[in-house]
């Protein structure tokens, strides 16, 4: 069984929104001073793979992309309980620059050299650009089938067995190898990997491949960012004067009862 | 040219009941403010059981509805709607492709536009019309910024968020009704084995008219309880920020943002949560927002409407007991 886990660096997510710096003139958003991680999407796909390998055995790889990939970042993943990473890195390969279409090209080009591959699971999006299309495409481009937004997987005879995630419940797909699926926040965080395993990751394979290795080239893009500004969400509140916040939630009941608001 | 005096095709959902979903209604609106006089705005309703729900799309801004009852098309199956939808869309030379930004539509739209070779935004929170193209606004990091996007190719593909689009009343006579002549295929390379839904009496968060939210000031599970409880009183759904769903308080499936459910109801009421950026942004278009905190600084209070500061653990029950005299 040989997994390809998606994995985009990011800058964390989880950062204070002040450190978020919007640059109008070049259409770009700076992260200042919040460390680059793993998408969490993508680390929950990592957790799923490793979970497969536990369970069926087989080998997992660690597939990014980007300018200046940060080594530490993936050595960590890795230590969580991968085999092998393959960096695909160059300085054209900005991923402010490149839309969904010239990521999933270049994502399934490497693809094609690391086959055979029997699944490829990545985040259901990555947390920068929100968007959720390089998996899908990447499938289409490799013209395999793919479930989106699973919280668990089986491998069972040849085929996956994916739990999705719906608005009203959830439902079970089953589903050809090879398969890509994405993976949603419901599977469960990625394990921390212990000291000793981060250091032993430094042993494991590496690979880094540029545009010399891939065959293809960038397409050109199906869109573009017209412009970039802060979010616009503030609203007037009127806060609820009283004397006790008891009397404060009574006071707050009537008004939204006044208002009709509820 | 894209846009212009082209085609608005809008990719219809039909809840379990059989009528179509709000959502869907609001796309028709936002079509028909978005396509130009020569223009026509098309309704794709795919499904098993549709007979109730046709008319009702047809009177609500669709000038055309092409619908196809398959066994196969419900539940959805992205294989056979492909097969189904990729050669009439390919036939149309359509301007622009509306689904909602639901669990189907960000499953299938992004498929569509790589099987088409066009430009799919999703998570859209507006879409404009420009002077040669569309313009498609969303959330990027995390809701710490708004990109507008222009798709270069001729046809473009959006998902959309809820409260984008407004729903027109029902005008008659409404558009006329063409079945699709094409058959799901037989066989797919998946097949969707079982489906559970939540269990009775629990509300879709999604779909929910209030939402009643609690953050890390919950402090425990014992807290959601009392949230759960406030929802029943207000015919809503429970939701969370990141913290509780990190420390198990609260079920992953209940997180409210950008990395869990993005929400807008009529109603979000923000219990004990500060207000980080990506959980604003799952829930920044609901209708009226209130917010209980007991820190005045919190920045919940800056995107609220009413608010109280004051600890929940007194606020709340004063509250819940004189809305129940109420409602």
């Amino acid at each position: 069984m040989h997994i390809v886990v998606l994995a985009k660096v990011v800058p964390d997510p989880e950062g204070p929104p002040s450190s978020y710096e919007v640059n109008p003139a070049d259409k770009r958003v700076v992260a200042r001073g919040l460390p680059p991680v793993i998408n969490p999407f993508d680390e929950n796909a990592l957790e799923l793979a490793i979970r497969v390998k536990e369970r069926i055995g087989g080998s997992v790889t660690l597939l990014s992309l980007g300018r200046n990939l940060s080594r530490a970042v993936i050595l960590k993943a890795m230590a969580a309980g991968a085999d092998a990473s393959v960096l695909l890195e160059d300085e054209a390969w900005d991923q402010a620059l490149l839309d969904s279409r010239a990521t999933a090209t270049l994502l399934a080009a490497a693809l094609r050299k690391l086959e055979p591959f029997d699944l490829v699971l990545c985040g259901r999006q990555a947390s920068d650009t929100n968007a959720g299309v390089v998996g899908l495409g990447v499938a289409r481009l490799l013209g395999i089938p793919a479930v989106t937004l699973a919280r668990s997987l089986e491998v069972e005879g040849g085929r996956v067995v994916v739990e999705r995630v719906l608005s009203d419940g959830c439902e079970v797909v089953e589903c050809d190898l090879p398969a890509l699926v994405t993976v949603s926040g419901e599977a469960g965080e990625l394990r921390y990997p212990s000291l000793q395993a981060i250091r032993a990751a430094r042993e494991l394979p590496q690979r880094v491949l540029g545009p010399k290795e891939l065959e293809g080239d960038v397409p050109p893009p199906w869109m573009e960012t017209v412009c970039l500004e802060p979010p616009r969400r503030e609203r007037r509140c009127r806060l609820v004067e009283a004397d006790s916040p008891a009397e404060a939630g009574e006071k707050l009941a009537l008004l939204l009862w006044e208002e009709g608001v509820i | 040219m894209a846009g212009g005096g082209r085609e608005i095709i809008v990719l219809a959902e039909v809840g379990e009941g059989g009528d179509p979903t709000v959502l869907t209604l609001e796309l028709l609106g936002l079509a028909r403010g978005l396509v130009s006089e020569q223009g026509m705005v098309t309704a794709v309703v795919l499904g098993s059981h549709l007979e109730g729900a046709l008319d009702e799309i047809a009177s609500r801004g669709a000038d055309r509805v092409i619908y196809l009852e398959h066994p196969s098309l419900a539940p959805y199956n992205p294989e056979a709607w492909q097969a189904v939808l990729e050669p009439y869309l390919e036939e149309q030379g359509a301007g622009l492709i509306l689904a909602g930004h639901t669990c189907l539509g960000q499953d299938l739209l992004p498929r569509l536009a790589f099987s088409l070779e066009a430009g799919v935004v999703t998570d859209c929170v507006g879409i404009r019309a420009g002077e040669d193209s569309f313009l498609f606004t969303k959330p990027v990091y995390g809701g710490n910024a708004l990109a507008t996007m222009r798709v270069t190719t001729p046809l473009a593909l959006a998902t959309v968020r809820s409260r984008v689009g407004e729903v027109l009343p029902p005008s008659s006579p409404g558009g006329e009704l063409v079945p699709l002549p094409a058959d799901p295929p037989a066989v797919t390379r998946m097949v969707v084995r079982e489906r559970r839904s939540l269990e009775a009496g629990e509300c879709p968060l999604e779909e929910a008219r209030v939402v009643v939210s609690g953050g890390r000031g919950m402090g425990g599970r014992e807290g959601f309880e009392m949230l759960r409880e406030l929802a029943r009183l207000l015919g809503g759904a429970v939701g969370a920020s990141r913290p509780p769903v990190d420390s198990g308080w609260a079920p992953a499936t209940c997180q409210v943002g950008i990395t869990g459910k993005v929400v807008a109801p009529e109603l979000y009421i923000a219990v004990a949560i500060s207000g980080s950026s990506q959980h604003l942004s799952g829930m920044c278009d609901s209708g009226k927002v209130v917010a209980i905190n007991k820190d005045p600084e919190a920045y919940i209070f800056k995107v609220s409407d009413y608010g109280v500061v004051g600890d929940w653990k007194e606020v709340l029950p004063a509250f819940i007991s004189r809305l129940r005299e109420l409602v």
